[in-house]
């Protein structure tokens, strides 16, 4: 069970209250496939990755990067069950898209270098710790499922039909 | 993942950007570390003061930079350039390498913070890069 501190709690609302989710989410996710290209592989059927230029103008990227923040958006809402909170997002993520999640690892540190350009001094240490201990978790949460060789989906209580895919 | 020519000439470049501030991100990288990976503060037991003030924080954030700019000025060949950091490292500080890429993101932190409109996504890979060889080098005469 995680604790936050209500430093914690107050910095992690009060970034993302204050945040662009279709700034930063395409800054985020065009970072990542720019300085960790082998991202890539699961953005197939996006079209033209050819360059950091094509990566940065692709449409669906930026539409993907605006998802993502608002996947973290339900966290940021949830604070005291992200495990349950991303549940069904870790099935989707382990039994449908194959994501190695490591990756999730790679994601953050690049969302945390957008927000540390957006936010300046104000980025100081502790909001930093803050952020990365929120994204850590979420990551983690996101994480759980691929544990899970043996557990089917049903089991769950999920379908890829409730998952909207 | 070695570094190409571009990457090279873009290390250079943002080198050329920042460097005048090396001593300044050199102290907020390490004490942003200390506080953010609570975990490397083992290796500082022997400074009284681990704060961002700190004395001790500060000249050692000028001592990292300094090695930076030396990889920097070796960047055709990193391994024989940071020989004698890596014996230091190996042999006498004995940091765990696992480290150099804590340490490194929270370079990369500070940068951002910094310099956002410079740290473009072509720069990031660049340095990004360029750190993972530093620490590589780094750890050369590990084992």
């Amino acid at each position: 069970m995680v604790v936050w501190t209500d430093f914690e709690r107050s910095t992690i609302q009060d970034i993302f209250s204050k945040m662009d989710y279709e700034v930063v989410g395409p800054a985020a996710l065009t970072r990542c496939l720019i300085v960790y290209p082998w991202t890539q592989r699961y953005f197939g059927n996006f079209g033209n990755l050819y360059n950091a230029a094509a990566i940065m103008g692709n449409p669906m990227v930026a539409k993907h990067g605006t998802t993502i923040l608002h996947g973290l958006d339900r966290g940021v809402k949830n604070m005291d069950d992200l495990k349950t909170t991303y549940a069904e997002l870790s099935v989707l993520h382990s039994e449908k898209l194959h994501v190695d999640p490591d990756n999730f690892k790679l994601l953050s540190d690049c969302l945390t270098i957008v927000v540390a350009a957006q936010l300046g001094k104000a980025f100081t240490a502790e909001v930093q710790a803050a952020f990365q201990k929120f994204l850590a978790v979420v990551v983690s949460s996101l994480g759980r499922q691929f544990n899970y060789r043996a557990v089917r989906l049903h089991k769950v209580g999920v379908s890829l039909k409730t998952l909207n895919v | 993942m070695s570094l190409t020519d571009k990457d090279k000439a873009t290390v250079k470049a943002v080198w050329a950007k920042i460097s005048k501030s090396a001593d300044a991100i050199g102290a907020d990288a390490l004490s942003r570390m200390l506080v953010v990976y609570p975990q490397t503060k083992t290796y500082f037991s022997h400074w009284p003061d681990l704060g961002p003030n700190s004395a001790s924080v500060k000249n050692h954030g000028k001592n990292v930079m300094g090695g930076i700019a030396l990889a920097v000025s070796k960047i055709d060949d990193l391994t024989a350039g940071l020989l004698e950091l890596s014996e230091q490292h190996a042999f006498q500080l004995r940091v765990d390498p696992a480290n150099f890429k804590i340490l490194s993101h929270c370079i990369l932190v500070v940068i951002a913070g910094l310099f956002p409109k410079d740290f473009t996504p072509e720069a990031h890979v660049a340095v990004d890069k360029f750190f993972c060889g530093v620490s590589l080098a780094l750890a050369e005469r590990y084992r």
